[in-house]
Formats: C-alpha cells, sequence, structure tokens
C-alpha cells in the first residue's frame, strides 16, 4: 500500500467516520433519555436520502404520503385516548399537534416540490420532513409504553425497524437514490488529493455536533433533556414530562438522521433498506461510548469508519463481519466496567 | 387416566399434526413443516429469554451451523446424515459454549445487542466463505432415510419433524418442572436470589443458552435434509429477530407458547404473502408493514403473547400433591465454644464514601444476634458483606475457622449460610411449594438431561416433601399450592425464611425480617425464631423493630455512621447513652 | 374533613400487584400546617406519598384545592404547587448544583426569567451553602448537602404543599436539627406540609397534626402533641417501649 492510497482510505473512513460520529450521538441521545435502543434510526437516515433525492425529480410523494398516513394513525390514536379517559380538554390541541403539523408539511411538499427549487430549499424540506416523522413515531410506538423495560422497548424497535423497511418500499420504490455532490472541488495537499465533499461532510458534522452541545449546556429544554437522561423520576418531580422530553428527543434524533441521510446521498447509493447497516455502525460507536458518552462514542465511530475504510482494502468481503465481530469485545468490556443495576421485571 | 379438558385439547392437537399429512393437500404439508421447524427454535427461545431472561436475537445462526455442517459433509465427503447431526451438534455446543462464555457475562441489553452482532457476523460469514459457495448456496444434499425408508418428499419427512419438536417440547416441559428448571427460572431478574441458594448463576445460564442453540442447530439440520438446499438467506439477522417475535408472540412463558408463535407468524406471514397484494393491487413488502405494527400492537396491549389468553380458557390443572418420600440428607456439624462467624475489621466503600468502617464483631454458636442502627448506618452493607453480595474493600468474614469474605454468594450458601431479602425476592407467579423448593437446590443432583428425560422424580419427589415439611414448620400450610405474589408482603417474608430453612443452612442471615408485618405475625416470627435457636441455629438479624430485637435476641450489636457503636445484651444497650442518642434520635 | 383542607385523600388505596400496600386511607393536610405521617418501615408510607404525587396509581379519591387530582400526570401535579421531595432525593447527580436548582423551576418556566431568578435567591438566601457550592457537581456534595439541594430544587417550583419523605434520613443530628428548623421555617413562609418520618418523635414535635399508618392501615390520627401522649405512640415509635 503506498501513501496514496493510505491517504485515500483514510478519507474514506474519516468521511464516513463523521456521519457514523452523528448517528452514534443521535443513538447516544435517544438511549440516554427514553431508553430506547432507537434500531429504526437507519431507515430515517435513507428516508432523508431518498426525500432528497425525490425533490431532484420534482416529486414529493413518497414521504408527504408518510407523514400523511402517519398523521391519521397519530390523530385516531389521540381520539381513543380521549375517549378512554373521558378527557376531551386537550383533545384540539394534540389533533393539531400530532395530525395538523404533520399534514401541513406534506401539503407543503406536495405543493411545492414541482417547481423544483434551489438545491438548499430542498436540503432544508427534506430535514423538515423526515424530522417531523421523528415525534409522529414517537407518539405512535414508544409513548404507549415508555415506562416498559429496555428490552420491550428493544423488542418495539426491531418490530418498528420492519415496518419503516415495508413503508419505505411502499413509498419510495424498490429503486435506489444517489443525490449529486455538494461541491465537485478538490484540494491538494503535499500531493494528497482531498475532495471538497469529504471536507463538507466533516465540517457539517462537526458544526452540528457542536449545536447539539451548546443545545444542552446552554439551554433550560436541553438541561431538561440532560435532566431526564440522568433521573427520570426526579425529572418527573421537578415537572419535566417524559412525554414532553421523549418528543423532543425524537425530534432532534430525527433531524440528525435526517442529516445524516443527507450528507451520506452523494457517497453512496441508497435504498430503502441501506439504513440497517450504516445504523448498525453508528451503534458499534455509541456503545464503545456505554451507550452514555457522546465523545468516546464520537471517537469510536471513527475507529469504526476507518477500520471499514481499511478493511474493504485487504479483506472486503469480511468487511461487515470485522466490523461487527468487534463490537463483542467493546460490549464484553462495557458490560464489566459499567455498574449495573439490574433490571427487575 | 381420567378424561380432563387438557387431555382433551391435547388430543385434538395431536389428531390435527396427524391429520394433516394424511388428508391435506400439499400446501398444508409444507407450512405444518415449517410450523415444526420453527417451534423448535422457539422453544429455545422461550427457555434462554421468556424463562431465564436473556434476550437472543441471534438463532438463526445456529440453525444455520446445523444446516451448513449437514450440507457440508454430506455434499463433500458423503458422510451420513445421522453422522453430521452429532457434527453439527458438537460444533454448535462448542460455537455456543465460547459465545456464551463472552456474551452472557454482559448484562442488561448489552446481551441482546451482541447477539444481533454475533447473527449478523455469522450469517455475513457463511455468505462470503468461499468452501461454502457464497450466497449461491450449496445444493444436492440427500434427503434423510430411516433404515430403508426414505424421507423423499415433504409428507414423509413431516413425521420426523413433528416426533422431534414433540420430543423437544415434552423434555422442554419437564425441564421447567424440575431442579434445574426451577433454578433457570430463579436467574430471572438478576443473580441475587438464585444465588442465595447455591446456584452458580453464570454457569447455569451458558447451559441454557447451549440447549437453546443445539435445538435451533437440530431444526437447521432438518431444514437442510427438507430443501436439500442451503444459502445464507434463512439464517440472516431478520430470521433471527423472526424467531424471537415467535417465542414473544406466542408467549414466551411458556413451552406451548412456542407452538402457538411459530403457527400464528407462519400462517399470518402467508396470508399476508397471499392477500395484501390482491387487496392493495399492487405488490410490494406489506406483510413486513403489517407484521411489524401488530407486534407493536401486542407489545403495547399484551406484553405476554398469546398463549396466556389460550391458558385462560382451558381448565387449570389441579395443583400435584405432594407425597410422601424419605427425608432428604441434613449437614451434620458440631457446635462448638466461641464464635462460628467472625467480621474482622470489615470495610466497604464505595467511591469516596465508607459505608462500613472497620467492623468486627463475632455471631457465637447457637445465639440471635441483632444488628441494628439508624438507617443509613451501614447494617445492609455489613449484612451484603457476610453474605457475599457486596465484595469486601479490606477486611475478613471467616466462617467456622475458614474465610468466606469476597467469595461469590453460591460458595457461601454451599458453605452452609443461608439469606432472605429486605425487598422480598420471590418467583411471584410460582407456588409457595416451588419457590420453597428452590431452597432444595443444593440438597438435590438432578441435571439438565436427567430433568428432561423424567428421570428425576424420585429426588424431585424428596425436595418436594422437605419444601413441604418447611412450610408446615412456618406455619404457611394453608398457602402451599398459592402463587407466592399473590400473599400480602408479611407472609411473603415467611415464605422466604422457610425456602432459606430448605437449604438447611448452619447460619441464618435475616435482612428486615419483621418490616411488614402486623403486631400479631411478628410474635408468631419471634417465637419461629427462638423454636429455631433451640434446635441450634445460629442467627444474624438485621432489624429496625426495637421491640422485635429487644424481645429476640441474646446480644445486640449497634451500628452508627458505620462504625460499631456498641455491643451487649439488650438490656445493657437499652440503658446506653450514646445508642439512645443515636438511634431513637431527638431534635 | 375541614372545608380549608388544602389537600384531601380519600379511601386511597394503592396495589403491587396483588398486595395491598396502601388500604383505604384518608387524611386531611391544612392550609399553613404541618402534618406528619409516622409508622414502621414498610408501613406504605413512601407508597401512600407516591400515590398523591401520581408516581403510582391508586384507588379512591385525592383532591387538592377541591379538584380531583386523580386523572392529572405528575408533571401537571407539579404545575399546581404540589411538590415532593422524595426518600432517594433523586438529585440529577452529574449536574452542578445550579443546574439542578434552575430545573426546579421547569413547571414555572412560563412565569418568566425574572420570577425564577428572585426564587433562586430566596433558596440561596435560605441555604447559603448551596451559593458556595452552585458550581459543583451535585452528586459530589454531603448527605445534608443533598438534602438541602433536594429541598431547595423542590422550592424552586414555588409549592403550596411540599411534602418531605423521611427528610432526616442518613443525616447526623446536628443536619437534622437543622433540616427541621428550615422545615418550620418554610411553614412560617406560608408553605404547607405533609411530613414522613421514622423520627416520630421530631415529626411530632415540628407538625401540627399527625397520622399512624401500619402495614398499610391508618391506625391514630389526631393532633401531634396528643399522639407524642399517647402510650401506644410513645412504646411503639418514640422508643421507651422496654421501659
Amino acid at each position: 500500500m503506498d501513501l496514496q492510497i493510505f491517504a485515500l482510505l483514510a478519507q474514506d473512513g474519516i468521511t464516513n467516520g463523521a456521519v457514523y460520529a452523528l448517528l452514534a450521538l443521535a443513538l447516544v441521545l435517544v438511549f440516554a433519555v427514553t431508553r430506547v435502543i432507537w434500531v429504526p434510526s437507519g431507515e430515517f437516515l435513507a428516508y432523508g436520502t431518498l426525500t432528497l433525492a425525490g425533490l431532484q425529480l420534482g416529486k414529493a410523494s413518497g414521504i408527504a404520503g408518510m407523514l400523511a398516513v402517519m398523521a391519521v394513525v397519530a390523530a385516531l390514536m389521540e381520539v381513543a385516548k380521549a375517549i378512554r379517559q373521558r378527557e376531551t380538554r386537550h383533545l384540539a390541541r394534540s389533533l393539531a399537534w400530532w395530525a395538523g403539523a404533520p399534514l401541513a408539511i406534506a401539503g407543503t411538499l406536495h405543493l411545492v416540490a414541482p417547481m423544483q427549487p434551489p438545491f438548499v430549499v430542498q436540503i432544508l424540506l427534506t430535514l423538515t420532513a423526515v424530522t417531523a416523522l421523528g415525534p409522529l413515531f414517537y407518539r405512535i410506538a414508544y409513548q404507549p409504553i415508555a415506562e416498559a423495560s429496555v428490552l420491550v422497548l428493544l423488542i418495539v424497535s426491531v418490530a418498528l425497524h420492519f415496518a419503516l423497511l415495508g413503508l419505505g418500499l411502499w413509498f419510495f420504490g424498490a429503486e435506489g437514490s444517489r443525490t449529486p455532490p455538494f461541491t465537485s472541488a478538490s484540494y491538494e495537499w503535499g500531493g494528497i488529493r482531498v475532495s471538497g465533499q469529504s471536507l463538507l461532510v466533516v465540517a457539517t458534522s462537526l458544526a452540528l455536533i457542536v449545536a447539539l452541545a451548546l443545545f444542552f449546556n446552554r439551554t433550560l429544554y436541553g438541561r431538561a433533556l440532560r435532566a431526564t437522561a440522568v433521573n427520570r423520576v426526579g425529572a418527573r418531580l421537578a415537572g419535566i414530562s417524559p412525554t414532553f422530553a421523549g418528543t423532543l428527543t425524537f425530534t432532534l434524533g430525527a433531524l440528525v438522521c435526517a442529516f445524516c441521510g443527507v450528507l451520506i446521498g452523494p457517497i453512496t447509493t441508497v435504498y430503502y433498506d441501506s439504513g440497517f447497516l450504516v445504523s448498525l455502525k453508528g451503534f458499534v460507536a455509541a456503545i464503545i461510548g456505554g451507550l452514555a458518552s457522546y465523545p468516546i462514542a464520537a471517537a469510536g465511530a471513527l475507529l469504526v469508519g476507518l477500520l471499514e475504510a481499511f478493511s474493504s482494502y485487504w479483506a472486503s468481503a469480511f468487511k461487515e463481519v470485522i466490523v461487527f465481530t468487534l463490537i463483542i469485545p467493546v460490549l464484553l468490556w462495557r458490560s464489566l466496567t459499567t455498574h449495573h443495576h439490574e433490571d427487575e421485571e | 387416566m381420567k378424561l380432563t379438558w387438557s387431555t382433551v385439547v391435547l388430543a385434538a392437537f395431536l389428531a390435527v399434526l396427524v391429520g394433516v399429512p394424511i388428508l391435506a393437500p400439499q400446501f398444508w404439508v409444507t407450512l405444518g413443516n415449517y410450523i415444526g421447524l420453527y417451534s423448535i427454535v422457539a422453544l429455545g427461545l422461550v427457555l434462554l429469554t421468556g424463562v431465564a431472561g436473556q434476550t437472543s436475537f441471534g438463532q438463526a445462526a445456529f440453525v444455520g451451523l446445523g444446516a451448513y455442517t449437514t450440507a457440508y459433509l454430506t455434499t463433500r465427503y458423503g458422510t451420513s446424515p445421522w453422522l453430521t447431526l452429532f457434527v453439527g451438534l458438537a460444533i454448535t455446543a462448542l460455537v455456543a459454549l465460547a459465545l456464551g462464555f463472552i456474551t452472557l457475562r454482559m448484562k442488561g441489553h448489552y446481551l441482546p445487542l451482541a447477539t444481533i452482532a454475533w447473527g449478523i457476523s455469522l450469517s455475513f460469514l457463511f455468505g462470503n466463505l468461499e468452501f461454502l459457495d457464497g450466497h449461491t448456496g450449496m445444493t444436492g444434499i440427500p434427503s434423510l432415510a430411516i433404515g430403508g425408508l426414505e424421507l423423499r418428499n415433504e409428507r414423509s419427512i413431516y413425521f420426523l419433524i413433528w416426533a422431534i419438536a414433540l420430543a423437544a417440547l415434552w423434555g422442554t416441559g419437564n425441564l421447567l418442572d424440575s431442579r434445574p428448571g426451577r433454578a433457570i427460572r430463579s436467574l430471572r431478574g438478576g443473580f441475587e436470589m438464585a444465588e442465595s441458594f447455591g446456584v452458580d448463576g453464570a454457569r447455569l445460564k451458558i447451559v441454557v443458552f447451549v440447549y437453546a442453540a443445539l435445538l435451533a442447530c437440530i431444526s437447521g439440520w432438518l431444514y437442510a435434509h427438507l430443501q436439500r438446499f442451503v444459502n445464507p438467506t434463512p439464517f440472516s439477522i431478520i430470521a433471527g429477530i423472526e424467531y424471537l417475535f415467535m417465542a414473544v408472540v406466542g408467549g414466551a412463558g411458556s413451552v406451548w407458547g412456542a407452538v402457538v408463535g411459530a403457527t400464528l407468524i407462519t400462517l399470518l406471514k402467508q396470508v399476508l404473502q397471499d392477500v395484501l397484494p390482491q387487496l392493495l393491487g399492487r405488490s410490494g413488502n406489506f406483510e413486513m408493514i403489517v407484521f411489524g405494527a401488530l407486534l407493536i400492537v401486542l407489545l403495547q396491549r399484551a406484553r405476554d403473547g398469546v398463549w396466556p389468553w389460550i391458558e385462560r380458557l382451558l381448565p387449570r390443572a389441579p395443583p400435584l400433591p405432594v407425597r410422601a418420600a424419605e427425608p432428604l440428607p441434613v449437614r451434620h456439624y458440631a457446635a462448638q465454644d466461641g464464635a462460628l462467624l467472625e467480621v474482622r475489621a470489615a470495610r466497604k466503600t464505595f467511591g469516596g464514601l465508607i459505608a462500613v468502617n472497620d467492623i468486627s464483631f463475632d455471631i457465637r454458636h447457637g445465639e440471635i444476634l441483632g444488628l441494628i442502627g439508624p438507617n443509613g448506618a451501614g447494617k445492609s452493607t455489613t449484612f451484603g458483606l457476610i453474605s457475599g453480595a457486596l465484595p469486601l474493600t479490606s477486611g475478613d468474614v471467616v466462617f467456622r475457622g475458614r474465610s468466606i469474605g469476597s467469595r461469590p454468594p453460591f460458595e457461601i450458601a454451599r458453605r452452609g449460610i443461608g439469606r432472605t431479602f429486605q425487598h422480598v425476592k420471590l418467583i411471584p407467579t410460582m407456588s409457595v411449594l416451588d419457590n420453597v423448593a428452590l431452597g432444595g437446590y443444593l440438597r438435590g443432583r438432578a441435571g439438565v438431561l436427567r430433568a428432561a428425560l423424567r428421570l428425576d422424580r424420585r429426588e424431585e419427589a424428596r425436595v418436594r416433601a422437605e419444601a413441604a415439611r418447611q412450610i408446615e414448620r412456618v406455619g404457611l400450610g394453608a398457602h402451599m399450592y398459592d402463587a407466592a405474589g399473590s400473599l400480602p408482603l408479611g407472609q411473603q417474608r415467611i415464605v422466604e425464611i422457610a425456602r432459606v430453612l430448605a437449604c438447611d443452612p448452619t447460619l441464618l442471615l435475616l435482612d428486615e425480617p419483621a418490616a411488614g408485618l402486623r403486631y400479631l405475625e411478628k410474635q408468631e416470627l419471634a417465637k419461629l425464631l427462638r423454636t429455631l435457636k433451640s434446635e441450634g441455629m445460629t442467627i444474624l438479624l438485621v432489624e429496625h423493630d426495637m421491640d422485635f430485637v429487644m424481645g429476640v435476641t441474646d446480644r445486640l450489636v449497634v451500628m452508627v455512621f458505620g462504625e460499631k457503636l456498641a455491643e451487649g445484651l439488650p438490656a445493657e444497650i437499652q440503658r446506653n447513652p450514646a445508642v439512645r442518642e443515636a438511634y431513637l434520635g431527638g431534635v | 374533613m375541614t372545608v380549608d383542607a388544602l389537600l384531601e385523600v380519600r379511601d386511597v388505596s394503592v396495589r403491587y400487584g396483588k398486595v395491598e400496600a396502601v388500604h383505604r386511607v384518608s387524611l386531611a393536610a391544612g392550609e399553613g400546617r404541618i402534618v406528619t405521617v409516622i409508622g414502621p418501615n414498610g408501613a406504605g408510607k413512601t407508597t401512600l406519598l407516591a400515590a398523591i404525587m401520581g408516581l403510582l396509581p391508586s384507588h379512591g379519591d385525592i383532591r387538592y384545592r377541591g379538584e380531583s387530582l386523580m386523572t392529572l400526570s405528575v408533571e401537571e401535579r407539579v404545575a399546581r404547587g404540589l411538590v415532593l421531595v422524595p426518600e432517594k432525593r433523586e438529585l440529577f447527580a452529574s449536574m452542578t448544583v445550579a443546574d439542578n436548582l434552575e430545573l426546579g423551576a421547569f413547571a414555572r418556566r412560563r412565569d418568566g426569567d425574572a420570577a425564577t431568578r428572585r426564587t433562586l435567591d430566596e433558596v440561596y438566601h435560605r441555604f447559603p451553602r448551596l451559593l458556595e457550592r452552585r458550581a459543583q457537581l451535585a452528586g459530589t456534595l454531603s448527605g445534608g448537602e443533598r438534602q438541602m439541594l433536594a429541598l431547595g430544587r423542590a422550592l424552586m417550583g414555588r409549592p403550596k404543599l411540599l411534602m418531605l419523605d423521611e427528610p432526616s434520613l442518613g443525616l447526623a443530628p446536628l443536619v437534622v436539627r437543622e433540616i427541621f428548623s428550615i422545615i418550620v421555617g418554610l411553614r412560617q413562609a406560608g408553605v404547607s406540609i405533609l411530613l414522613v418520618e421514622q423520627n416520630a418523635r421530631a415529626a411530632l414535635q415540628v407538625s401540627d397534626e399527625g397520622f399512624v399508618l401500619e402495614t398499610g392501615d391508618l391506625v391514630l390520627s389526631g393532633p401531634s402533641a396528643e399522639l407524642a401522649a399517647n402510650p401506644r405512640v410513645a412504646a411503639t415509635y418514640l422508643g421507651q417501649g422496654a421501659q
């Protein structure tokens, strides 16, 4: 291997690692606040890429349809809950929130998409639409059993992953998509070529990580989420509702995944089912951080990206085997070193 | 045998099983074959996940090991399929032991994540190893033959599949109703309880894991000879997830849940694949959507799966009566003067906090020693240091002249120290009798194989008789067959005492046994403790209730802020001004 | 029941599975008073508080200022001025003292920053130690400081009725004294208090009324001075039994 190839592989590894780092961040956040191991995060990522690719062609029927269907499901659940509790005071507000808002976003997409707006607008539309799916799926799948054990929540996650795969195929079709690169510039330093695209991905990831760090440390809502993660009972006693925290967390999580989808779009062809493997690599990183530490998870993501890049060079057939086998010693080390309260069921 | 509803239902089930291959069209035979194959795997998950509480998404990989082993050996070397079954079982056992040794140490959600990881890794391996023909798969696997009879078609292999499935069902059912089975049930929700009566939790967990893997391997072996072709797809992580779904949907708490789950999911998938595209007029993975959605609804509404619903419709079988049996052997020890147990400068720190600060005291043969002190004084921590629940930071605990400091709780239990818990730990769904029988774990020998083959009945009768004797002894004879969780808290504490008595201990450690008891119940308990003492038992009592402590103990040790404040006879302690100030409080 | 009761608990039962931990308990807490519930370990005191707070489902009726709380969530109860300091304190251990206090005002966030600021000043005034430690992580505080922080965080929610579960638990006698004098001070500041204590003597000294809970049943109630003089209470809870 010469320096050129090494640099190329390293660049690939770091670019992918940056995306995995973002994903790992979302996974750590979601787990810390809601105890949900968010297996279907990969589908949100895929939806991000596929939505943007659709908008390139002036189409938004896939994502708009999905938003509309989920809005109706959430609205029905709210109505059912109001009837069950004989409590209709908040019904209008919750319907506006759970059905009105997503339907409005779907309508906007439907109207704006054929006009083929500029690329930046397309990206913003994509982020908005996919982000809106986050709280919707939280409401539908997780909120009714928010107090269940981590294992039950994990099985729900896996079931939701199944459902989202099917929904992805239904609304986006089986064809893969790739979005155009954000930039075709490239730079050369000391004989090593660095693509502008890679720089942009890394820079955007870093910017988003910094923004999230500021949110968690400087704002009341950010601190409220941290408080929920640290001590759920304490947070409730301070008046922070778990539903509120869960909804906000899944909104942020979906936003980060949508971002990843947009970033990864120009790098690989994304199919409706491509998200799973990507998100699992995010998981490897998140688990390296013990599903708790953001910096270690980010470092882990970089490690996963590099390991993947180099193993694809030496043993491409066993790339995935190597990455996923790495997780086992990490998991072992994690479970032996973290103090764990046994789940009382 | 008397004709009961259960036998009628069982007979109907068997009639359907036999009827399908004789009367039904090919399509149903095929479905029946798959249901049988899936049931075998799901059965392992019932034991592993539903009973022992260890979630695995990776069972499909073990199915793959069984299938690929026989595919490779029969096609490349012409080995007899009956031989490859045992080769496959051996390979699977080795892989499961290795994986179990590493991954079963993981707690909580780390274990299922690890099973996803190795599930993916193994299925990628099947697809990428050239000698297994990669993603194209291996063809030309011979069909099975019994004697001269070749099981060439689906109807003929059907009988073999279901014979094995029923045998697995019978064996696993037997296992659950036995000494190792009770111990496996007690693993759920942590080792603490299981280890208190001598179960080596880590070892038992691996045994269960290997058992489930072997069942999966057998299913894979059958699959290979049914299809006579293997490729990596049916052993992917998606399949692993489906197996877990089967167990969860069916009801992972019962062996029948595996069959119900396998049947429901197989039929559901078939229906969804056939019906939905016609209904919706286009093809797509609708079955995945409905499948996922149904599961989410099920978990939101009925977390225990379908079987408990069916079970409620069936009449309950009366509990098995306890028969007279030869008593279990009793531990012999010679009481001597002096200390039975010595706590020597025991110290425990949590981070910077010193919970127990170099405390020393003795428990003498045949006495009831009370350990008292205000909340947060370190009594429970000291208790944990003696029982092995917590490792010592420094110092030692010596029992009958041998150091037991920082030994695992199950070893301490084996030396003859029994304990109860401050927060009662019973298996609420199991009867009082079965819960107390758990305490007799160390006095039995029966292992998994003997239990599964029902060769453990004599010993089982002795353990049950002993449990019944202890229940009568503590005065709960009227509740012997009630579910432990249905008793009031106070009586649950007494069940714990009966369970620990069934261990035949030399030293009894009781953690706040009087908490939550009514006045009369406390008097009963005091009487019981005095009786035990008169029979030669030594008891350490951690307690909050002063009246109770003063009434039953011979000596007291008072702790405050992790240190020993005083030690002496109850009357002396009561007069001690320092104790009054610290313990009784005052503004 | 008195008309001016701030909190009324009527026939409340709480079950864990098949076991009833609290059995048809009724009690009332008047405006501006300190009411205490005493009883041995495992009597259901903490369970009762958890039910009033909405942390556990219960049967019967719980009314606060005449409004039934039964359909309200924990957060809605907090927003109405019902605040619990639990036995385990439940602090945000990896966050600073200042963050903990700020989050205590989360339910009052719509009152604006100025109001929060004012409450914070009051809390720091009452607990000067917390001001000294404001940048320190809550998990590194001593036992007494943790209890002060738990009280301070509760006060940030501007409670009308403050429920304290074993505030003296695990504290040195001197600190216990300090905590109880703070409780008396809070009542003077207009906060009504429902106090659950094992340190029955101290609890009966500072409170106006007392209730005795045993194995889930309310067995005695009355003015605290009368309860303290009751021979059965004295024998069981005041440590004078064997004399």
